[in-house]
């Protein structure tokens, strides 16, 4: 569990990224954090694994005060996944680069050999074993950065805008992974501003705006309201506009799912049917 | 005559055992918008890269077939005589500004061309206006957010003059605010200055609406060519892959089960108005 | 990393700023020059206390507070290292002499910290690489150090995400041995080098799609020119060396304490 506790926090350079937060995440929690470019969604992210320490408040992970631990420590617990792979890829071949943090932890070697042929079965990598990252594409590198962090089993998995420069058929993969792992009792926290792949994912959504969270609920009724929405500088999804659009017809307003809307809509043009 | 014409093209990478593309016939006329999709490593932005040039001088690597661009043989003439007439846009906007000012970033082409200084500092207020960034022009780009960066890249480009822009997923960094912008930019140098747009992208829900043809791409091929709609509705383009906007997916649904709407549409606004045609039948 | 806030450009409206880089740096040669010619105190200080108005008539006293700072460390260590040499080697001296020998080979360091650190804290890179390119050197060289600068924020910034995405994975720089800590470093030199690497590709591809290289003359947005403030400058630079040179050879400079006694 992650508790965030009147969370300030000030760069080096004065700019003050964050500005009173307070969260609690529960185990097992899927949460997406969204919001502009500059809000402090990374910012509130790395301070759960101790990349960050605050400045004013504290950040409990599991009961640990994260200012009395080293990140070392903290990510044991909390794999925090990059968004550009490039950022961390360096080993000769991606069997090495998945042993690299289990080295670091100070895994045996039989039980790295056992996580690494795990992990690389889980991301559907086994192939590239003896190959270099660095000759992989955009999409294989993210999955070995995945694969990567899932190595060491955290129970809390962060993942920082994990679909950028994705295509339509990774994306997919990628959400129905990350359920995958949801309903295997993994914590998720998913930063992005992908508005699309959150509807799609329905989890609980925060919206942040310079450094305050300005909501928390269910994605259903937090992308619906335009008024949030349009505050946080995110879109309305696509659905969440045209249900808008169609609000004089009576449709409820908090639809963000496709299949949902088609039946809602089926069933009105039926019924209209059949009163003719 | 076509502004971009390709016969029978295929490029092999120097380090490539398989071509990136193959036979890949396109005609593109002057003024049209057109995008290019389909998933990743299909060769779309290989292929874009022979519109100005970039391959085969700057890549290497085999280009067999035809390529002809504004009546330019691509084989013949090399890429800075081509980027005077397709100017291209990539997808990170940091590493296509090098000068320490805005300014000096979107003079950088017109210096290369040997334009006269007052001709540079006319088409620098210009472009920048028509990019919306005007009130950025003594900035440092490190400064920038991303989504002005690559408006102030659209700008460098446009001051060229180009008679074709090419734009290789230039709005994957940036998050929606920022993609809006870029692609309404891009929609108004079209219909204003009848540009011609080749867009390279995923994110059709966003898109679509602008385009008058999609072509999908897939494995190196060029699978669909045309109308978006017919294109976005196919079978095809399901069984490939691509972003298929929310909206087009509900019509394809409700056909599914039975209900026809009157077209398909390929962005919300668009499908408001079919259900409603639907509803008040 | 603040001693080098010292020789950052800063950007603003100023008498010094607006000097053409040539002038400029036909100065800090002089100042050099002089320097070097002299081993007293007495002209070293004047040399000093010159460039103090220059400072404020630039408006960045701040930053260059932040280079004195920085470069007190190597100021103190030059002083005690001619003050225990002078005073095993040369002990006919009198203690005050051997004393302000030593003062006035740290002030010669201050010196000349002083004059490089206003060059750069007055002289944008762009400006810089103008007048490189107007002195001769080829677009090509100006071009790459102009671009480099542009780069060294983001670089900066690279490195540190590179060391955050390593430490989440149980990195821990630190520790461990000498030999440990710089095995350490190889998982964030990697990433760093290939990005850069593939970063300059990419600044290539741009290039040529901005058709560098389509003519021999390239024309410039900015052109240099000399202005009368510049060539008093320079012919202040020009007097100051001639004078020196005479009161160097000719005039017999006492000793600072001297003038005390």
């Amino acid at each position: 569990m992650i508790i965030v506790e009147n969370l300030y926090f000030t760069y080096p350079n004065g700019v003050e990224a964050l500005s009173g937060v307070n969260l609690r995440i529960e185990d097992g929690e899927f949460v997406a954090i969204m919001g502009q470019n500059g809000a402090g969604k990374t910012t509130l992210v790395k301070h759960m694994n101790g990349l960050l320490k605050p400045t004013r408040g504290r950040v409990l992970v599991d009961g640990i005060d994260t200012r009395r631990v080293s990140v070392a420590r903290l990510a044991r617990k909390v794999g925090l996944v990059f968004q550009n792979p490039d950022h961390q890829l360096f080993s000769e071949t991606v069997e090495e680069e998945i042993s690299f943090a289990l080295r670091n932890f100070g895994y045996d070697e039989k039980t790295i050999k056992e996580r690494v042929d795990w992990a690389l079965n889980m991301l559907n990598l086994e192939r590239y074993r003896r190959i270099s990252p660095f000759m992989l594409s955009g999409g294989e590198k993210k999955r070995v950065a995945l694969a990567s962090v899932l190595a060491w089993d955290p129970k809390i998995i962060i993942l920082d805008e994990p679909t950028i420069g994705q295509d339509y058929m990774q994306k997919e993969k990628l959400r129905q992974f990350i359920l995958q792992l949801n309903q295997q009792g993994k914590t998720i926290i998913v930063v992005t501003h992908d508005v699309e792949f959150v509807a799609e994912c329905n989890p609980r959504t925060i919206l942040m705006k310079q450094g305050k969270i300005i909501a928390s609920g269910e994605a259903e009724e937090i992308l619906t309201n335009e008024d949030l929405v349009r505050e946080a500088y995110v879109a309305l999804p696509e659905i969440a506009k045209l249900f808008k659009c169609l609000e004089e017809y009576g449709f409820p307003r908090n639809v963000i799912d496709v299949y949902e809307a088609a039946d809602l809509i089926y069933k009105r043009l039926r019924a209209g049917n059949e009163r003719i | 005559m076509a502004i971009i014409e390709t016969e029978e093209l295929t490029y092999t990478y120097p380090v490539g055992e398989k071509p990136a593309f193959r036979d890949v016939n396109l005609k593109i006329e002057e003024g049209e918008f057109v995008i290019i999709t389909g998933p990743s490593g299909c060769g779309k932005t290989t292929l874009c890269r022979c519109f100005n040039g970039l391959i085969p001088h700057f890549y290497g690597g085999k280009l067999e077939g035809e390529i002809r661009v504004c009546g330019l043989n691509v084989k013949d003439h090399p890429t800075y005589e081509i980027a005077q007439h397709v100017g291209m846009v990539f997808q990170n906007p940091e590493n296509q500004l090098f000068a320490l000012s805005v300014e000096k970033d979107v003079a950088f082409g017109l210096e290369n061309l040997g334009v006269p200084r007052k001709e540079i500092r006319k088409r620098i207020d210009w472009a920048l206006k028509i990019t919306g960034t005007y009130n950025l022009k003594n900035r440092p780009p490190y400064e920038l957010s991303g989504g002005q960066q690559q408006r102030v890249a659209i700008a460098s480009v446009l001051a060229m003059n180009p008679d074709v822009m090419v734009l290789d997923e230039p709005t994957s960094f940036l998050d929606p605010v920022g993609a809006e912008k870029i692609f309404e930019v891009i929609g108004r140098l079209n219909r204003e200055m009848s540009m011609t747009i080749i867009l390279v992208e995923h994110r059709l829900d966003l898109v679509s609406r602008y385009a008058d043809r999609i072509i999908v791409m897939h494995d190196g091929r060029i699978m669909m060519n045309g109308d978006p709609r017919e294109v976005l509705v196919s079978e095809e383009a399901r069984l490939v892959g691509i972003g298929i906007p929310k909206a087009t997916m509900l019509y394809k649904i409700l056909k599914h089960r039975g209900i026809s709407l009157n077209r398909p549409p390929l962005y919300s606004e668009e499908a408001c108005q079919v259900i409603r045609e639907a509803l008040s039948r | 990393m603040s001693v080098f806030d010292g020789f950052k450009f800063r950007s603003i409206s100023s008498p010094i700023h607006q000097l053409d880089p040539r002038a400029k740096f036909v100065y800090v040669c002089v100042l050099f020059a002089v320097a070097v010619m002299f081993n007293n105190l007495i002209p070293l200080l004047i040399l000093f206390l010159i460039q103090i108005p220059i400072v404020f008539m630039a408006k960045v006293q701040k930053e260059w507070m932040r280079s004195m700072k920085g470069s007190a460390v190597f100021a103190i260590m030059i002083f005690a290292v001619n003050l225990l040499s002078l005073y095993f080697y040369a002990g006919h001296e009198t203690f005050t002499s051997i004393l302000e020998r030593s003062l006035a080979m740290t002030v010669r360091f201050i010196v000349l910290v002083q004059s490089f650190s206003i060059f750069f804290l007055t002289t944008s890179p762009d400006m810089l690489g103008l007048a490189l390119e107007q002195s001769g050197v080829p677009y090509e060289l100006c071009f790459a150090f102009t671009t480099a600068v542009r780069f060294v924020p983001v670089l900066a910034e690279e490195a540190q995400t590179i060391i955050d995405a390593q430490k989440a994975r149980g990195l821990e720089i630190e520790s461990g041995n000498f030999l440990r800590r710089i095995r350490n470093y190889i998982p964030i030199l990697i990433p760093l080098i290939v990005n850069a690497i593939r970063r300059s590709m990419e600044l290539a591809e741009t290039m040529e799609s901005r058709a560098w290289g389509a003519c021999k003359n390239r024309t410039n947005l900015y052109v240099l020119k000399i202005k009368t403030n510049d060539l008093l400058l320079i012919l202040f630079s020009l007097l100051l060396l001639t004078v020196s040179i005479y009161v160097s050879i000719h005039v017999h400079i006492p000793p600072l304490t001297s003038l005390f006694t």
